[in-house]
């Protein structure tokens, strides 16, 4: 699945040649377009905003509106910024993607090479519950969530990004270690070493490239879930995103679209950051999530 | 032949970790996603309000769900989002990777830039166009300014149109990974077909109706349930972008799920829209997971 | 009892039965060769062996101790797998070793056997390597050293040799008879090349569809085959398998065979007992260095045969030349001197060395003769 630059052997006149990079530059011009407005209008006073265009670069450059929506405007009724809930998000996101990570590796070691009958069918079931619309788990998941004492609290979300996040993770440590050699496993077995130990010896210092791509992916998707955030967390416990969309949906006083702005890029800026960073995996992901079970 | 009774014990612990190791993943997910799945279906034939009650009603929320104007609307709006949502982005992502795959010298550059939105929450998604198709100070207002005066788009604001400003971010979102799958399938075509159908005499035009985008099938049948499942799935930005409103203009069936099982007290209707939720999806992915998971061996 | 007893040993997946009551008794030092076709059953077998796999009845013991249910790390065998299965996070030192890690041994003492093991294989030059750095042969060295180090009781391998190329492979032959020859230890050795299987072994299986053909040295099975499979299966090129009948001439049994002319030529059997079959149809198998030109038949054959008959192909191969003629309608293929003047479609006046040659009843397939 290396999408690596080769092209098509069709070949094409001088014309259509030209006509071809224009379309492909307005597209990209048409994806940009909302980052630059983001990003333009973020470091604008508002006046320039509602009096002025949005297009247009800033006459006046300030820092105000990032400095705002980080600390000091107004989220629900508390005018903390958007700090205490990027902070909520880490410590739900951190734990939510180890522990998941982890199980799935361990998952789809077993499911490949320690294969029993009936496999194949728990881990169709663990696939399906990738792709459930998860409306159909709120009513229960927000009563136990009430027993067990985890409602409304950064602990409860974990517990639900890693419920819900392990179809997925299983599925792809399964795909990686199905291609992964047998025979190897079956070597180590003759020379004496048990289940853990070939799972820490010989397939996890290989699954280097695999951790990364389930990593980024769980990231990207706890990172940006709103659905659990606004049904199982409380006012303490918001992560980042519930707290961006109570920002620019909040009805009082003027709307300062310019700390909006900022505030969407610091939602958006750890995601972002991982995919320059290491966009060949993110993509990887993407795919392996799409086709082959 | 007493085979059984020779196992050592290192031999039957062995055999016993794989499924320990196994076994929480599986308590999980019987537990939490099929167990819940049973449990809202229960709900669905119980006349719970702002609580869970273990009253029959037998299919009294069905029938009051598909009486309500609401429902009807959600149903509505996300045939119309699906239809467009899938096509546009389809037809916007094989574009994309037909003309990214020939031979163009930016290609690293552009497809990172066709990818990005894919990274962003649709709440950060929504934010952008809410503001952006917004017409006092949005497209409208800027072409306004550069002197097309009479330039007037506010679909966002107009309940007939309001969907399609759903549609216009969603597309936004996710063609650009349309296009990713699309330019995997076409990397996967033997160059050498290609050069035969060339030797053949076929004109590119041919070359792609007749002998690439056929070929395409399996990645055509990925967008297809990817951006289904999506689409039914769609609540995050429905609430940034438009909050289901003008009114009820931009109403789906999560947003509806949601506003009736936890603000309007109505848990056994909300729990029923989530049940034929499931069912849509169901239609779509367990056919596709089936023949996945079923053609090796 | 052996040293290594596979006794009635069957292996089914689900209702499928894939082995079929094998019974195999290895001596200690002896170099077993399990050879067959795809899908004959002999990776199954080497696999029960090990332990990897799981017997359905049956025993299989090594040393006199039953080896059911015993984990693969204790059975004290080592394998030599057809990928190598070289660990390729851990250096050549690391793979080599890694057994005698997993069973504690000290640090001491593996890097002892290490280093004479490295010295044997002469991989001492490659030990800070990583896999992916190596040659195939050098890979297939280091899955040797890895088998080595263990010192154990019987030594299995798996098709180790198909992943290098025609000339290595060669070499990688001789260095491993070599290694038996000096080491005497008990192999278990499978493939599918049956030059392999004849130079290597002491003693070969043939195996096909779940049952062993025939076991017995190299000599029985290229001399004397149990049936028709192993008959064409071992030898390069295979046996010629013709339909013949059986007639009284002279008061001795003859095969009577047709040639490209349509004309009944009879060629004298050596064995005087075939006269039971007068009047019968036979399979009759000549293997082609038994055909040959006058000047290079066999002198010490107590029966050589005549035949003219029209060449259809010849073929050239450097030490010989192989030449097709048509027998009783089937291509016959026979080896001659390389110098030999032949043409197509010329006559040409064969020899065949009968003293060779084997009869098959042709509906068990089984041989009749000798």
């Amino acid at each position: 699945m290396s999408a690596v630059s080769q092209g098509t052997a069709v070949s094409n006149g001088r014309f259509t040649r030209v006509l071809i990079h224009v379309t492909l530059l307005v597209f990209a011009l048409f994806y940009l377009l909302p980052l630059f407005v983001m990003l333009v209008n973020s470091v604008k006073p508002l006046g320039e905003i509602t009096g002025g265009n949005m297009m247009a670069l800033p006459k006046v450059w300030t820092i105000q509106p990032w400095l705002e929506a980080w600390s000091t405007a107004q989220i629900g009724v508390q005018p903390t910024g958007l700090r205490p809930y990027f902070i909520n998000s880490i410590e739900m996101v951190v734990p939510a993607v180890a522990i998941s990570t982890l199980m799935g590796a361990l998952n789809g070691y077993v499911l490949t090479k320690w294969r029993f009958r009936g496999d194949t069918v728990l881990f169709g079931l663990m696939l399906f519950s990738c792709f459930i619309p998860f409306q159909i788990v709120l009513i229960p998941m927000a009563r136990l969530l009430g027993l067990m004492g985890l409602a409304g609290t950064v602990p409860g979300l974990i517990f639900v990004h890693v419920v819900y996040g392990l179809g997925f993770t299983t599925l792809y440590f399964r795909n990686y270690y199905a291609a992964f050699p047998t025979e190897l496993v079956r070597a180590a077995q003759i020379d004496g070493a048990g289940f853990f130990r070939i799972f820490t010896r010989i397939l996890l210092p290989l699954s280097g490239p695999i951790i990364v791509v389930t990593v980024i992916w769980q990231f990207t998707n706890i990172w940006n879930d709103f659905l659990f955030g606004s049904s199982f967390s409380g006012q303490a416990s918001q992560p980042m995103t519930v707290a961006l969309n109570n920002l620019v949906q909040s009805s009082t006083g003027v709307k300062a679209y310019n700390v909006h702005f900022a505030g969407a890029i610091l939602a958006a800026l750890p995601t972002l950051f991982v995919y320059i960073v290491s966009g060949r995996f993110f993509v990887r992901g993407l795919m392996a999530g799409s086709v082959k079970g | 032949m007493a085979r059984e009774t020779a196992l050592d014990l290192r031999t039957r612990l062995q055999e016993w970790i794989p499924k320990l190791v196994l076994a929480p993943s599986v308590a999980v997910m019987l537990v939490f996603v099929y167990g819940f799945i049973l449990f809202t279906a229960f709900l669905s034939f119980t006349d719970s309000k702002i609580l869970p009650s273990y009253g029959l009603v037998g299919w009294h929320n069905y029938w009051r769900l598909f009486q309500l104007p609401t429902w009807s609307l959600a149903i509505e709006n996300l045939a119309i989002f699906a239809a467009l949502y899938i096509v546009i982005c389809s037809v916007i992502g094989l574009t994309l990777a037909i003309l990214l795959d020939q031979k163009i010298r930016g290609e690293g550059m552009l497809r990172p830039i066709y990818l990005y939105p894919m990274a962003l929450s649709f709440i950060v998604t929504g934010t952008a166009w809410k503001w952006l198709l917004d017409p006092g100070i949005g497209l409208e207002h800027t072409l306004h300014l550069w002197g097309w005066t009479s330039f007037h788009f506010a679909w966002i604001k107009e309940s007939d149109f309001a969907i399609y400003t759903v549609v216009i971010a969603a597309v936004w979102q996710t063609s650009g990974f349309v296009m990713a799958m699309f330019l995997a399938g076409l990397r996967g075509i033997d160059n050498e077909i290609l050069k035969a159908a060339q030797m053949d005499g076929a004109s590119n035009w041919n070359l792609y109706r007749r002998i690439i985008i056929p070929q395409l099938r399996p990645a055509f049948l990925s967008a297809f349930v990817i951006l289904s499942h999506l689409a039914v799935k769609s609540y995050d930005l429905v609430v940034a972008l438009t909050g289901g409103g003008p009114g009820r203009a931009t109403e789906l069936p999560a947003t509806f799920m949601y506003s009736y099982t936890f603000t309007r007290n109505e848990m056994g209707v909300g729990a029923a829209s989530a049940v034929i939720m499931l069912m849509t999806i169901a239609a779509i992915m367990v056919p596709y997971l089936y023949a996945e998971l079923k053609e090796p061996k | 009892m052996g040293f290594l007893d596979i006794a009635n040993v069957t292996k089914s997946y689900g209702a499928v039965e894939v082995l079929h009551r094998v019974d195999i008794s290895v001596a200690e030092g002896e170099f077993l060769v399990l050879v067959g076709p795809s899908g004959c059953g002999k990776s199954t077998l080497l696999n029960m062996i090990a332990g990897l796999e799981g017997i359905t009845s049956g025993e299989i013991a090594i040393k006199g101790r039953a080896m059911n249910g015993v984990h693969p790390s204790r059975r004290n065998i080592a394998m030599v797998f057809q990928s190598y299965a070289l660990y390729p996070n851990m250096t050549v030192a690391q793979n080599i070793t890694f057994g005698l890690e997993m069973h504690g041994v000290p640090k001491p003492e593996r890097e002892a056997a290490m280093t004479r093991v490295a010295a044997m294989l002469q991989i001492d030059k490659l030990l800070d390597r990583k896999p992916g750095q190596l040659s195939g042969g050098q890979r297939q060295r280091v899955a040797m050293g890895r088998a080595l180090v263990r010192n154990p009781d019987v030594f299995l391998f798996d098709e180790p040799l198909s992943n290098l190329d025609a000339k290595l492979r060669v070499d990688m032959r001789t260095e491993i008879k070599k290694l038996h020859q000096s080491l005497k230890t008990t192999i278990v050795y499978v493939t599918h090349d049956q030059i392999e299987a004849m130079t290597l072994s002491t003693r070969i299986a043939v195996m096909n569809k779940g049952y062993v053909q025939q076991l017995g040295t190299p000599k029985d099975i290229y001399d004397t085959p149990a049936n028709v499979f192993v008959a064409t299966f071992m030898g390069s090129p295979a046996m010629n398998i013709l339909p013949a009948r059986v007639v009284m001439q002279d008061g001795a049994p003859h095969a009577a065979v047709i040639d490209a002319a349509g004309q009944t030529r009879h060629l004298r059997f050596s064995q005087p007992g075939m006269a039971g079959w007068a009047g019968r149809e036979i399979l009759l198998g000549i293997r082609p260095e038994a055909i040959t030109d006058p000047e290079g038949a066999d002198r010490k054959s107590g029966n050589i045969q005549h035949l003219s008959n029209t060449v259809v192909v010849t073929e050239p191969a450097g030490a010989d030349t192989f030449v097709t003629m048509t027998l009783s309608g089937r291509d016959v293929v026979g080896r001659m001197r390389a110098d030999v003047t032949v043409t197509p479609g010329q006559s040409f006046g064969f020899t065949i060395n009968m003293d060779k040659a084997v009869a098959f009843d042709p509906d068990t397939e089984a041989r009749i003769a000798p």
